[in-house]
C-alpha cells in the first residue's frame, strides 16, 4: 500500500490511532472510524465507509422499476416502507399518474409506523451506546408490536417491498386499523416510561447535554437532515416543506430545537414519536375507499430526469431517476440521508472524549447500509 | 451579599444532588416494576411453543405452487413469474405434450425455486395470471446444505388443471 | 444458639491431637484453602447466574432456562466451555505479565474472602485490623487490571486499564472514608468486634442520618471499585469493546469475570458486616416475641440474605443506569462523594464524642 499524505502525517506526529470498527459495538454495522486520540480526547476522526457497498444503484440499472424496488428496502432497512415510497412516488411523478387517496393514507400510516419503529430501535441502541443496557429490550419489545402490524398486512417484518409504483402490493388486513389503534394507546403509555428511564436520568443528561454541538450553519453546510439537523434548528422536514402522500391532510408539528447538542437531537426523536402517534391517530380512522393499485399497462418512466424527496426516519432521502424511456432506469441515484449525516461527525466530535464520540455517533442515528448502498 | 450567593450555591449543590438522586430513583422504579411483574415477560419459548405458534396468513414464508386435492396445479408455464423475478430465483422448465384435444401444448415440467436467492418481494405471485402461486407460512428454513434450498415446486406426477375447469368455480386449492 | 466456634474448634483439636503441630497447621491450611476455593467457585458461578436471571426479569425476559431446571447449570456449562477454549497468546504481548494478570486479580479477591465473618465463629481469620486488611487486599486487584491492560499491547486495553486505575485510586478514598465513619462508631477495626457492637441495633439504624449517608456513599464507591455498571468504564463495551480484557480468552477471561462478581460479593459482604450487623438477626427494640422468632433463623441465612439484598441493589443499578464518562466519574468522586464523606466523618466523630447514638 502506498503511503498517503495522511499516513506520513500520522508517523511524524506519533498520534495514538485506534480503529473503531469495522467490527465495533458502537458503530452498529460495518463502518470504520479511524480515531486519533490524545489521552481520552478525540483529536479527529476519519470515517471509512464502503464495507457494505452492494452496488444497489448500478444493479438497479438492469432492473425494471417494480423490480428495483426490493433493493431500496435494503438501503435504510429501518425505514423500508419510506424508501419504497420514495421510488414509487418518483416513478408515479414521471408517469404523471396519481394514486387514490386510500393508497396515500395507507402509505402514510405505514411510513409513520416505520418512523416510530425506527426511532424505537434507535432509542434502544442509543441507550446501549451509553451503557444503559435495559433500554435495548424495552425498545425492541415495543417495536415488536409494529412489526406484527406490518407482518399481518405485508407478510414480512423488516423489508416489506409493499409500496410499489402505482399503489400497494395488497390491501390492508381487516385487523390493520384495530391493531394500529391498539398500538397507539399502548405506546402512549410506554413512552413516558422511556423518559423516566433515560431522558430524565441525571447521568444521561450529563452525558448528552452540551455534547457534540452542531450549529445551524454546520447542519446546512454538511446537509445534515432529519432529526439530527432539526436538533440544530434546521427546518428540513420534507413532510412540511414539500408534502407528499397524505401529509397535506394531517396536522402535525415539525419538531426543532436550536441547541444542537446530543441531548436535543435525542429530544427531537422522542417528540417525533409523539407526533407520529398523532398523525396515525388522524389517519387511521379515516382511510377512504378506493383502488389499491392503478391499472397501469407498463410501468416505465418517459424520457427525462425526475427527482423526488421524502422524509425517512433519518432525514431526506432523494431519488433521482434518469430515464431514456425504457422500462429500466438509465441511471438511478439515491441521495441517502446517512451519507451526509456521517461526515459531520468529525466536526462535532473533535475535542470530545471517546465516550462522547459514541454518544454523538449514536445521536446521528446512522444506518450503515444506507451510507454505502 | 456574598454570604447570600455562597448560601445559594451551597443550596444549589444540595439541590443538584437531590434532583440527581430522584431522577435515578425514577429510572429504578421502572426496572423494579418490571422485575416484580412476571406477566410482563415477552419471551417466546420457540421450539416448545411450536404447536401454538401461528404465523399471520399473509406471512411470506416460502413460495409454493398451489395444488388441488387431485394433485393438479394451475400453472400453464407461461414464464411470467420467472421474468418478473428480480434475481432469477425461479426457473420454469416446460415441455411440449399432447393435450386432450389432440393439439400439442406447453405444459409445466419442472418449477424450480431457489429459496436461497429469493428476497420475498412478492412480484412473482402478483405476476401470475393463473393465480397459481402463493406464499406458505413455513418459516423453518434452516438446512445444512444450501442445495436443499433449491426446491421443485410442482409435486411429482401433478398435472395442470384442465382449462374447462376454469369456467366452473375452480376447486379450492389445498396446500 | 448457632455458634460455629465449637464445630471449628473440634476440627482444630482433631488435627492438633492427631498430627504434629507443623503438619496440623499445614493440613488445616490446605483444608481451609480448599473450602474457600470451592466456596469461591460455586458462589461466583451462581452470582453470574443470579445476575443473568435478575437482569432478564428487569428486561421482560426469562433468562437462562435451558441447561438444567430453571437453567441452574447454565453458568457451569459456560465455565466448562471456557475451560475448553483455546487460550490465545498474542505475539506482541508481554507474555509473563499477560499470564500473571488474571491470577493477581483473582488471588486478591480470594484473599479478601478469608476474613469475612459468615456467622459467629465462621471466619477464616479474625484480624484485629480486618477492615484495613480487606481494603488493602481488594485494592490489589487493580494492579492485575493495570497489568492486563498494559501487557495485552492493545490500544483499547490500555485505555481501559488507565481508566480503571484512575477510577479505583479515587474511589478507594470514598470506600475507606465511609468505612472509617463506621469504625469511629464501632471503635474497632476487628470485624467481629464491629458485629458485636451492633448487638443492640445495626449501625445503619442507630447511626442516624450520617450512617445512612455513609452507607449510600459506600455502595456507590463500592460499585465503582468493582468496575461494575454504571461505573464499568474499564470495560465499557460500547466504547472499548471489552476494555482491559479485550485480548483474553478461555479460562483467563473467566478469571476476570469471576473476580468481578466475587469483588461485588466482597463489597456487599463488608457492607453487611459493617452497616447491617453482619450475621446478627433483625431485632426490634423490646419486641421480645418478634426478636425470638428472628433469633431462630440461623445467622448464616441472615448474613447471606443481607448480602444478597445489597448485591441485588448493585445489579439494579447496573441494569438501570447509563454509564458515566471518565471525567464525570472523577467529578462525582472528588466533588460530591469526598466532600460529603469528610463532612460526614466530622459529624460522626461529633456524634460519637457526645455519645448521641443509641
Ligand atoms: S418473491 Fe420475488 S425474489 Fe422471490 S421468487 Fe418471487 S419474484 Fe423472485
Ligand atoms: S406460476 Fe403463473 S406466472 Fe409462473 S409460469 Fe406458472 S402460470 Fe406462469
Amino acid at each position: 500500500m502506498e503511503e498517503t499524505l495522511v499516513d506520513i502525517d500520522f508517523k511524524e506526529k506519533e498520534e495514538y490511532i485506534i480503529n473503531m470498527g469495522p467490527q465495533h459495538p458502537s458503530t452498529h454495522g460495518v463502518l470504520r472510524f479511524e480515531t486519533c486520540l490524545q489521552g481520552e480526547k478525540v483529536k479527529y476522526i476519519i470515517p471509512h465507509c464502503g464495507y457494505i457497498h452492494r452496488g444497489i444503484e448500478k444493479m438497479s440499472e438492469s432492473l425494471t422499476y417494480p423490480q428495483l424496488l426490493h433493493l431500496t428496502d435494503r438501503m435504510d432497512y429501518l425505514s423500508a416502507h419510506i424508501n419504497n415510497e420514495a421510488v414509487a412516488l418518483c416513478v408515479e411523478n414521471a408517469m404523471e399518474v396519481e394514486v387514490s387517496d386510500r393508497v396515500k393514507y395507507i402509505r402514510t400510516i405505514l411510513a409513520e409506523l416505520s418512523r416510530i419503529a425506527s426511532h424505537q430501535l434507535w432509542w434502544s441502541a442509543f441507550g446501549m451506546d451509553l451503557g444503559a443496557l435495559t433500554t435495548f429490550f424495552y425498545g425492541l419489545r415495543d417495536r415488536e408490536k409494529i412489526l406484527d402490524i406490518f407482518e399481518e398486512t405485508t407478510g414480512s417484518r423488516l423489508i416489506q417491498s409493499f409500496i410499489t409504483p402505482g399503489g400497494l402490493m395488497a390491501d390492508i388486513h381487516p385487523n390493520f386499523q384495530r391493531r394500529v389503534k391498539e398500538f397507539i394507546t399502548y405506546f402512549r403509555k410506554k413512552l413516558p416510561e422511556y423518559d423516566q428511564l433515560l431522558t430524565g436520568n441525571v447521568i444521561f443528561r450529563e452525558r448528552t447535554l452540551g455534547i457534540g454541538y452542531m450549529s445551524k450553519e454546520d447542519a446546512i453546510d454538511y446537509a445534515v437532515t432529519g432529526p439530527s439537523g432539526r436538533g440544530s434548528g434546521f427546518h428540513c422536514d420534507v413532510r412540511k416543506l414539500a408534502p407528499y402522500s397524505a401529509y397535506p391532510f394531517v396536522q402535525f408539528n415539525e419538531i426543532t430545537y436550536t441547541e444542537g447538542d446530543t441531548y436535543h437531537r435525542y429530544l427531537v426523536r422522542m417528540k417525533e414519536m409523539w407526533e407520529s402517534l398523532n398523525i396515525l391517530e388522524q389517519l387511521v380512522d379515516n382511510i377512504p375507499q378506493g383502488e389499491i393499485m392503478l391499472n397501469l399497462k407498463a410501468i416505465k418512466a418517459p424520457k427525462g430526469e425526475y427527482y423526488q424527496r421524502v422524509e425517512t426516519a433519518r432525514g431526506e432521502l432523494g431519488v433521482y431517476i434518469v430515464s431514456d424511456g425504457a422500462p429500466t432506469p438509465a441511471r438511478i441515484k439515491y441521495r441517502s440521508p446517512n451519507f451526509s449525516n456521517l461526515f459531520i461527525l468529525n466536526k462535532v466530535s473533535a475535542n470530545h472524549k471517546i465516550a462522547d464520540l459514541v454518544a454523538i455517533s449514536g445521536s446521528l442515528d446512522l444506518v450503515i447500509p444506507d451510507i454505502d448502498r | 451579599m456574598a454570604l447570600l450567593t455562597t448560601l445559594k450555591s451551597i443550596g444549589n449543590y444540595f439541590r443538584e444532588i437531590y434532583n440527581g438522586v430522584t431522577s435515578l430513583a425514577r429510572g429504578m422504579r421502572v426496572t423494579g416494576k418490571y422485575f416484580i411483574q412476571p406477566s410482563s415477560i415477552v419471551t417466546q419459548q420457540y421450539p416448545e411453543n411450536r404447536a401454538t405458534l401461528k404465523m399471520f396468513d399473509n406471512f411470506k414464508g416460502e413460495l409454493i405452487l398451489k395444488h388441488t386435492e387431485d394433485n393438479e396445479h394451475f400453472c400453464d408455464a407461461c414464464n411470467n413469474c420467472a421474468r418478473k423475478c428480480p434475481n432469477g430465483s425461479i426457473e420454469v422448465i416446460s415441455k411440449r405434450e399432447e393435450g386432450p384435444d389432440g393439439k400439442t401444448r406447453r405444459v409445466l415440467d419442472k418449477y424450480i425455486y431457489h429459496l436461497d436467492m429469493c428476497t420475498f418481494c412478492g412480484l412473482c405471485v402478483q405476476a401470475c395470471d393463473q393465480s397459481a402461486l402463493e406464499f406458505s407460512n413455513e418459516f423453518e428454513h434452516a438446512v445444512f446444505d444450501r442445495n436443499n434450498l433449491i426446491k421443485q415446486l410442482n409435486h411429482p406426477d401433478s398435472k395442470v388443471v384442465e382449462k374447462q375447469a376454469e369456467t366452473k368455480e375452480p376447486n379450492t386449492p389445498t396446500v | 444458639m448457632y455458634d460455629f466456634s465449637p464445630f471449628i474448634d473440634s476440627i482444630n483439636s482433631f488435627f492438633t491431637s492427631n498430627f504434629s503441630p507443623f503438619w496440623a497447621s499445614v493440613l488445616l491450611m490446605l483444608l481451609l484453602g480448599i473450602a474457600i476455593l470451592a466456596f469461591y467457585a460455586v458462589l461466583g458461578l451462581y452470582l453470574v447466574y443470579a445476575e443473568r436471571k435478575i437482569c432478564a426479569r428487569m428486561q421482560n425476559r426469562i433468562g437462562p432456562n435451558r441447561v438444567g431446571p430453571l437453567g441452574l447449570f447454565q453458568t457451569i456449562a459456560d465455565l466448562i466451555k471456557l475451560l475448553l477454549k483455546e487460550l490465545i497468546y498474542i505475539r506482541n504481548a508481554d507474555g509473563f505479565l499477560f499470564n500473571i494478570a488474571p491470577f493477581i486479580v483473582i488471588v486478591a479477591s480470594i484473599m479478601a474472602i478469608g476474613s469475612i465473618p459468615f456467622a459467629k465463629g465462621l471466619q477464616a481469620i479474625d484480624l484485629n485490623i480486618g477492615v484495613l486488611y480487606i481494603l488493602a487486599i481488594s485494592s490489589m486487584g487493580v494492579i492485575g487490571v493495570l497489568i492486563a491492560g498494559w501487557a495485552s499491547n492493545s490500544k483499547y486495553s490500555v485505555i481501559g486499564a488507565m481508566r480503571s486505575g484512575a477510577q479505583v485510586i479515587s474511589y478507594e478514598l470514598s470506600v475507606g472514608l465511609s468505612l472509617l465513619c463506621m469504625i469511629v462508631f464501632a471503635g474497632s477495626m476487628q470485624l467481629s468486634d464491629i458485629i458485636t457492637s451492633q448487638q443492640d441495633g445495626w449501625w445503619l439504624l442507630k447511626g442516624h442520618i450520617p450512617a445512612f449517608i455513609a452507607f449510600v456513599i459506600y455502595l456507590i464507591a463500592g460499585t465503582a471499585e468493582t468496575n461494575r455498571g454504571p461505573f464499568d468504564l474499564a470495560e465499557a463495551e460500547s466504547e472499548l469493546t471489552a476494555g482491559f480484557h479485550t485480548e483474553y480468552s478461555g479460562i483467563k477471561f473467566a478469571f476476570f469475570f469471576l473476580a468481578e462478581y466475587m469483588n461485588m460479593f466482597i463489597i456487599a459482604a463488608v457492607a453487611t458486616t459493617i452497616f447491617l450487623g453482619g450475621w446478627l438477626p433483625f431485632h426490634i427494640y423490646n419486641f421480645t416475641a418478634f426478636n425470638n422468632v428472628m433469633d431462630y433463623i440461623p445467622p448464616v441465612f441472615w448474613f447471606f440474605g443481607k448480602t444478597a439484598f445489597i448485591i441485588y441493589v448493585m445489579m439494579w443499578f447496573k441494569w438501570t443506569f447509563p454509564r458515566l464518562r471518565i471525567d464525570q466519574l472523577l467529578a462525582l468522586e472528588w466533588k460530591y462523594l469526598l466532600p460529603l464523606n469528610l463532612l460526614n466523618l466530622v459529624l460522626i466523630s461529633f456524634l460519637t464524642l457526645m455519645k448521641w447514638h443509641f
